[in-house]
């Protein structure tokens, strides 16, 4: 018994230990934000690679969620002659929850992947160091223009992902089952407003946050050899992923404070 | 001459293993100090705390009376700019050609203008006989090509202090040996102080003005490299002959 709580106790000291070393490079880059010269060139280049091509995938994702989540709200909804909500079911759906969670999902794929394999390479073939050699901060360098990218880009990648599943929601509810077109859109528009477009951001943002710090995390952590590169992006995504749909629970509880529906 | 390095009574445990176990090494300035020992004894990781990319357990790195174990990672840039570091893998930027990682110092200090920048690592370059080698990518070098590269890109902004880590392991004997000539010719051309880790004792009698032995974690012998030869101490013989003590298996 002792010793389960021996291991319980290991892994919870852990937790904590990583949650700490998280908040620690959160912290410093802000701090490197705030403090040192921003590389443009270097923003732009992540720009393009985090917010640029990820659209495609983001377009695909919230096309055909939003495209089946209308499908399936009409075979449910027209049972009890519902139809014309589907719209407003779909749209508030998507921006609360499923276009923030899925983009995060989506980019954390993506993008946090590479993150930590092109920063984990680079820690493994002594290039951070030879960074570090050149007085150069590697936060100020890998991590700072990733973040920037990130916290402009998602939160637009989220705006696509919600735009693209309501339209697409259109199309099957209006085009395929027969919704009447004006209802679909007036009820649309009665049930959704600006605070759900705030909550969307705000979520897009928070996510974006969580997938720079833990995928740059994990590439500066990432520990030697063939295998230290292979884990870093795996445990970047797996972590990344799990802490978005845990965080989007407790953000959903604290935002329908901020933001509360229909309010 | 002043001592430009000074390392006090420095400690170090990696894995649980204490890998310097109280170093105390001066390095005058312009000298070439070749620090040798065997491989795993922790010549490299001593030469990332001169540099501090490593923080020792306990001890002191003075650099110009300068305590660089106190200061934190953005206030060690600035001894950074004294000291330059040729790594083991040469360490090049891989998703930048030769000439962007050789000027790469230089954008970093701030040199805005493009002439100054390509006649800095042109210069850079002919002094480690490359000319002409600006637009190659590193996947495209040979592995003596590469540690040139990382010489002129640790050379383009004039420190007062090279460091050289195994700057000949893994090249052939004539490469090896043009690398030697380029060390000596770099310490007499820009009077730069040097310290070198190797434990190819040819390369060391070539470039050393001093020879310091790390043994146990401890520097066990400093001198120069005709005491070092003269010395008849039977753990410095062994290591300087290559000898073994096992037998040699038949």
């Amino acid at each position: 018994m002792s010793a389960f709580f021996r291991i319980l106790g290991t892994q919870i000291l852990a937790f904590l230990h990583y949650l700490g070393e998280l908040a620690l490079l959160a912290k410093e880059t802000i701090v490197s934000i705030c403090t040192a010269p921003i590389r443009w060139r270097l923003f732009f280049i992540q720009l393009q690679e985090v917010g640029f091509r990820s659209q495609l995938v983001v377009i695909v994702t919230g096309s055909f969620v939003g495209a089946v989540f209308a499908a399936q709200t009409y075979f449910q909804f027209h049972q009890l002659a519902m139809d014309t909500a589907v719209g407003a079911v779909v749209a508030v759906s998507m921006y609360r929850e499923l276009g923030p969670v899925l983009t995060g999902l989506m980019v954390s794929g993506r993008v946090g992947a590479a993150m930590s394999a092109e920063i984990g390479t680079m820690k493994v073939t002594e290039q951070i160091d030879a960074l570090r050699a050149l007085g150069v901060y590697p936060i100020d360098y890998l991590v700072v223009p990733r973040a920037m990218a990130m916290l402009v880009s998602m939160p637009l990648l989220v705006c696509e992902c919600v735009g693209f599943g309501i339209v697409m929601g259109y199309v099957v509810g209006v085009g395929m089952m027969g919704i009447p077109g004006p209802y679909y859109v007036h009820y649309t528009q009665q049930f959704t407003g600006i605070r759900d477009i705030k909550m969307a951001l705000s979520k897009g943002f928070v996510f974006a946050v969580l997938i720079v710090i833990i995928s740059c995390h994990q590439g500066l952590n990432a520990k030697e050899g063939a295998e230290g590169v292979g884990r870093a992006p795996t445990e970047a995504v797996v972590i990344g992923s799990l802490s978005i749909l845990v965080i989007n629970f407790f953000l959903s509880i604290i935002l329908n404070v901020v933001f509360p529906y229909g309010g | 001459m002043e001592d430009f390095i000074s390392i006090r009574k420095l400690y170090k445990k990696l894995g649980g293993q204490e890998v310097l176990r109280g170093v105390d090494l001066d390095v005058r300035a312009g000298e070439t100090l070749v620090v040798i020992g065997r491989s795993g004894g922790g010549k490299s990781v001593l030469l990332k705390h001169i540099i501090g990319l490593m923080k020792p357990d306990s001890g002191e790195v003075l650099v110009e009376g300068q305590n660089i174990v106190e200061l934190t990672e953005r206030r060690l840039s600035g001894i950074r700019k004294k000291i330059a570091i040729l790594f083991q893998s040469a360490a090049l930027f891989d998703s930048m050609s030769v000439e962007q990682n050789i000027a790469f110092p230089l954008v970093e200090a701030g040199i805005k203008d493009p002439k100054v920048i390509d006649k800095k690592v042109a210069e850079a370059l002919e002094v480690v006989d490359l000319a002409g080698e600006q637009e190659k990518m590193p996947e495209n070098l040979s592995g003596g090509m590469k540690k040139r590269v990382g010489l002129a890109r640790a050379i383009v902004s004039s420190p007062a202090c090279i460091l050289y880590d195994e700057p000949t392991t893994g090249l052939d004997p004539i490469v090896a040996d043009s690398i030697n000539h380029l060390i000596r010719r770099l310490q007499k051309r820009f009077q730069v102080t040097s310290i070198v880790v190797t434990h190819d004792m040819k390369s060391a009698f070539h470039v050393a003005d001093q020879i310091a032995y790390l043994y146990d974690g401890r520097i066990y012998f400093k001198g120069t490299p005709e005491e070092l030869q003269a010395s008849r101490d039977p753990v410095i013989h062994d290591f300087v002959m290559g000898r073994s003590e096992e037998p040699i298996l038949t």
